[in-house]
């Protein structure tokens, strides 16, 4: 993990180099457009982890794989968060640019109806009380939101329009080189970001829940000899009870 | 051994119970009506009794209506069955638990999606609709409206274990049902300025069908989940 996080932190501080000072600014956006840095890879982001949580809920539910479960469960902050930072960039470039905090336009709202079906399904989650009906009723629900997310976005696209339209596809770009560079780090970048958050948020998950595990407490009883740890700071899981 | 009933036997026995259940509780069908009725009695109060404003505002208004009084009544679907047990049975059924589903939601449809269908035409005449958006309208909403049953249906099955399920019913169901409000809205606003609906209209029996092929497969599953 400490790799991971390594490159995570070189990455983004090398897409923020050549996104803040090395690339040129836009001749009609002029700096504004060092917004689309932070924005279009949280963008990303935010739709690949929706993606990913239902993949992950749907394996959960059908092989009953816990840690897939898990993966699901703490994916959501992280998504929700994401779309987020999207929905705040986006609405900050916004203004200098079309003149407006918040316009009705399809990817606008599309990517805040994403912001709802998260938080629908972190409610859900946390509305159960027993943790394995919690994650079998929100796969479900997951799932059918992983269907509806196309059709929403259609719909939304086709009733109104404002947005650019996509610049960066499979094999086409429209971004020059010294502009495509900064994206794509950060883009990875996030990428990575979200692998560390998720491997940090999945281990402290996988703790929470095995705290009365033979290995959970031999874990805790070194962590106590050593001096980094002092034993009044590691309470033992059965104090939780 | 008894012999076992066919699917559509089941599904007929289904239906007449829920309709009959719900013949005698009345209120139980009238209030997502009488619901329907002020929320869209309070916009023009709201903004005013200006014909070309209410006009233009109609189709969306009539739409989020129905949205929010199809949302009220959905609670209904299983809750009291889940409550008394009857539920269980239904799951223990030989017949697919599809089948169960399929009937819940069409008797919720007669008993919601039916009237909502037959009062909006005296609504939209309040809101000055024109008489061939008001058609257009009564179209939408046949389509429209067993759409909002089925993905219901999902969330009732997700919600229904839970104490004070009514507001995540909500959180959960509502941007799901945002594809259905932009095409009914959109159909109508536009039958009103005179253009053609037959894009909305296709769209509209689309999300009917995929929605009637995959929603009673997840609310079932869904069921299975709440109920063990």
């Amino acid at each position: 993990m400490p790799w991971v996080a390594g490159a995570t932190a070189l990455l983004i501080l090398a897409g923020l180099y050549f996104g803040l000072f090395a690339s040129p600014a836009d001749y009609q956006q002029r700096d504004s457009v060092r917004i689309m840095y932070v924005h279009v890879p949280s963008a990303w982001n935010s739709m690949f982890i929706y993606l990913l949580m239902a993949v992950a809920a749907a394996i959960g539910l059908i092989w009953n794989i816990k840690v897939a479960d898990i993966v699901a469960a703490v994916s959501a902050p992280i998504g929700a968060s994401f779309t987020f930072i999207t929905l705040v960039t986006g609405s900050l470039w916004g203004k200098p640019m079309w003149g407006t905090w918040w316009e009705w336009d399809a990817r606008l709202t599309s990517e805040l109806i994403l912001l709802f079906l998260y938080l629908g399904y972190i409610a859900l989650q946390s509305a159960f009380e027993d943790r394995r009906t919690a994650a079998r009723a929100s796969a479900v629900l997951a799932i059918v939101g992983a269907i509806n997310v196309p059709i929403i976005y259609y719909s939304v696209q086709w009733w109104n329009t404002l947005h650019q339209p996509q610049s960066l596809g499979v094999g086409t770009s429209a971004i020059h080189p010294s502009m495509l560079l900064p994206l794509l780090l950060m883009a990875l970048g996030f990428k990575l970001l979200y692998v560390v958050i998720l491997l940090m948020r999945t281990r402290t998950e996988v703790l929470e829940r095995e705290r009365n595990a033979g290995w959970v407490q031999e874990l805790a009883q070194e962590l106590a000899a050593t001096d980094k740890f002092p034993p009044d700071t590691i309470r033992s899981g059965n104090e939780y009870r | 051994m008894r012999e076992v009933p066919g699917v559509l036997s089941a599904l007929g026995v289904l239906i007449r119970r829920d309709l009959l259940l719900a013949l005698r509780r009345r209120a139980q069908i009238l209030n997502p009506l009488v619901f329907f009725v002020i929320v869209v009695t309070l916009f023009p109060l709201g903004v005013g009794p200006e014909p070309n404003l209410l006009q233009k505002l109609a189709p969306g208004v009539l739409w989020v209506a129905a949205l929010l009084s199809a949302m009220l009544s959905l609670e209904a679907m299983f809750h009291s069955d889940f409550e008394d047990g009857a539920l269980e049975q239904l799951l223990l059924m030989p017949q697919p638990v599809f089948v169960t589903v399929i009937a819940k939601v069409l008797a919720h449809w007669l008993l919601s999606g039916l009237p909502l269908l037959l009062l909006a035409p005296l609504l939209a005449l309040w809101l000055h609709l024109p008489g061939d958006a008001i058609v257009v309208l009564m179209v939408t909403l046949a389509l429209g409206t067993p759409v909002l049953s089925l993905i219901g249906a999902i969330g009732v099955a997700l919600t229904v274990g839970l104490r004070r399920g009514g507001v995540l019913l909500s959180l959960l169901v509502l941007p799901l049902y945002i594809p259905v409000l932009i095409m009914g809205a959109g159909a109508v606003d536009s039958a009103a300025s005179g253009l053609a609906v037959d894009a909305h209209l296709s769209i509209m029996g689309a999300l009917l069908l995929l929605s009637l092929s995959l929603a009673p497969w997840a609310a079932g599953a869904a069921l299975r989940i709440s109920v063990e």
